[in-house]
């Protein structure tokens, strides 16, 4: 088989305090895949994405991304493979207007001019934000926000969109919208999440992470429908979808 | 007022001080304003021309003086503190209708006045002028601290979006009954200015990890470096060398 997008093996990790939140993860994301990492509050969930770009390090196991370990040698070429968009949207876009903060990723990346205008421009047009280029981010509503922070990390050109409960805050036609956006991607797609229906919709596969381990990696819709499952999770489906 | 704090100085136009790169409008404000200040105490017709430059340069930025003039309010304290100053300035007095007033403090006043009116009305027109983002590029032109211009430019940010927050806590405060109306709820408030701080603090973690995870490496990436020709220089610079030979005259005079 190909080398996978996103290869983490055994990855345990302690925070300084003594607590451990990972124990021996192994997960494997193909490209082209959208997956579900679905898990409770205080699974890990948060704590597994800020390794696949090296902002934690791992205690044991290791992380590689296309075949290229994420170590801090590798640092700025692994930010720009994988690109994480956070929950709050104001934390994404600290920059004085659309634009630069769109521009902050590849300019990082060494690009100028007419390069780093093509894309910025590319990357607004793919979450439809074209005409908001010159605006300031707290002029916008909640959902262009959020759609204006996975744009800030689609101008990197990642190999994998990493979404942190990309559903939450939404009301339901930003939240149909973003669901559309983000299937018109061509690229790899980890997202973290608590809305079942949504991992559903948009995910094939769903990765269940409770208690630091990887406790269920399966077909989304086999994986709804076992209830136990998802209860001994704490997973539930809203009230009115049947398991 | 939400999210926002107060209406914003700043006014989209094209005049000619708009275009402007605010580098430039930024030395040629400091410039003249030191220029201004540094005439002689007793050349109020010198002041009163550096005046009609400062109206002059308003008047070229096209902003509506309604927006100007409301700006002016800052210049309060000033105006409080010039017109005390003949009642309360010692020396030679003079007599102005039924009123005995310090002929030095008259002057000083008059001088205080004019000045820091010339002062503010340029420093309006810079601002309605200048976008915050505008500020921020030209503080990284001149060479500011790279440090204190991000500062600066996350405080533009998050002023709003910690505004918000702080509103919100209030909201909530007083859904449950709290009136700050003694002493007693002092504490309370001061909890919750805490509480505030601490999560403002927890932003700035988060938003450094989002820096992080696209590729920051300590120093903010110049994409859009401003520039200005020898004929924006000539423009920005023009009342502070109005100025100059104003200064000239009033001290070889």
């Amino acid at each position: 088989m190909s080398i996978p997008v996103l290869d983490v093996r055994g990855l345990a990790f302690a925070y300084p305090d003594g607590h451990q939140a990972l124990f021996g993860v192994d997960l494997h994301v193909h490209r082209g895949e959208r997956v579900a990492l679905l898990g409770p509050n205080g699974a890990g969930k948060t704590t597994l994405v800020l390794h696949l770009n090296g902002i934690l390090e791992a205690g044991a196991g290791s992380v590689a991304i296309s075949g290229l370990p994420v170590v801090p040698e590798h640092h700025l070429e692994i930010r720009r493979r994988v690109g994480i968009v956070f929950q709050d949207p104001d934390d994404q876009l600290f920059m004085p207007t659309v634009r630069d903060d769109v521009a902050f990723g590849p300019a990082n990346l060494g690009l100028r001019g007419d390069a780093l205008a093509a894309r910025v421009d590319s990357a607004l047009a793919a979450v439809d934000m074209t005409g908001y280029a010159d605006r300031p981010p707290h002029h916008l509503s909640f959902g262009q926000r959020r759609r204006v922070a996975i744009a800030t990390v689609l101008a990197m050109e990642p190999e994998i969109l990493v979404l942190d409960e990309p559903s939450s805050n939404l009301d339901p036609t930003s939240r149909r919208e973003l669901g559309e956006l983000i299937t018109s991607l061509d690229v790899t797609v980890l997202m973290v999440t608590h809305d079942l229906p949504f991992a559903f919709q948009l995910c094939e596969r769903s990765v269940v992470l409770s208690d630091g381990v990887v406790a269920a990696d399966g077909r989304t819709r086999e994986l709804l429908a076992d209830g136990a499952l998802l209860r001994r999770h704490r997973l539930e489906l809203p009230w009115g979808f049947s398991g | 007022m939400g999210g926002q704090l107060g209406p914003h100085l700043h006014v989209e136009g094209t005049s000619v001080v708009h275009r402007l790169p605010a580098h430039a409008k930024l030395v040629g404000l400091l410039l003249f304003v030191l220029l201004v200040v540094a005439l002689p105490r007793d050349a109020h017709g010198h002041r009163l021309a550096m005046l009609g430059v400062a109206f002059a340069v308003v008047a070229a930025t096209r902003v509506p003086w309604r927006h100007v003039l409301a700006r002016l309010v800052v210049e309060t304290p000033f105006v409080v503190f010039a017109l005390v100053l003949p009642f309360v300035a010692v020396g030679p007095t003079m007599r102005v209708g039924p009123v005995t007033v310090s002929r030095d403090g008259v002057e000083a006043g008059l001088a205080l006045l004019l000045t820091a009116t010339t002062s503010v009305l340029m420093a309006v027109a810079f601002a309605t002028t200048t976008s915050s983002r505008d500020l921020v590029r030209g503080l990284q032109r001149l060479g500011v601290p790279d440090r204190l211009v991000q500062i600066l430019a996350f405080m533009v940010r998050y002023l709003g979006v910690v505004g918000s927050q702080a509103q919100r806590m209030k909201v909530a405060r007083e859904s449950r009954a709290f009136a700050p109306r003694s002493v007693r709820s002092w504490p309370v408030v001061a909890a919750s200015a805490g509480a505030l701080f601490i999560r403002s603090y927890e932003r700035g973690e988060r938003v450094h990890l989002a820096m992080l995870s696209r590729g920051y490496t300590g120093r903010m990436p110049v994409t859009d470096p401003l520039s200005a020709s020898a004929s924006d220089w000539a423009r920005a610079l023009a009342p502070s060398v109005l100025a100059l030979g104003t200064l000239v005259v009033a001290h070889t005079a």
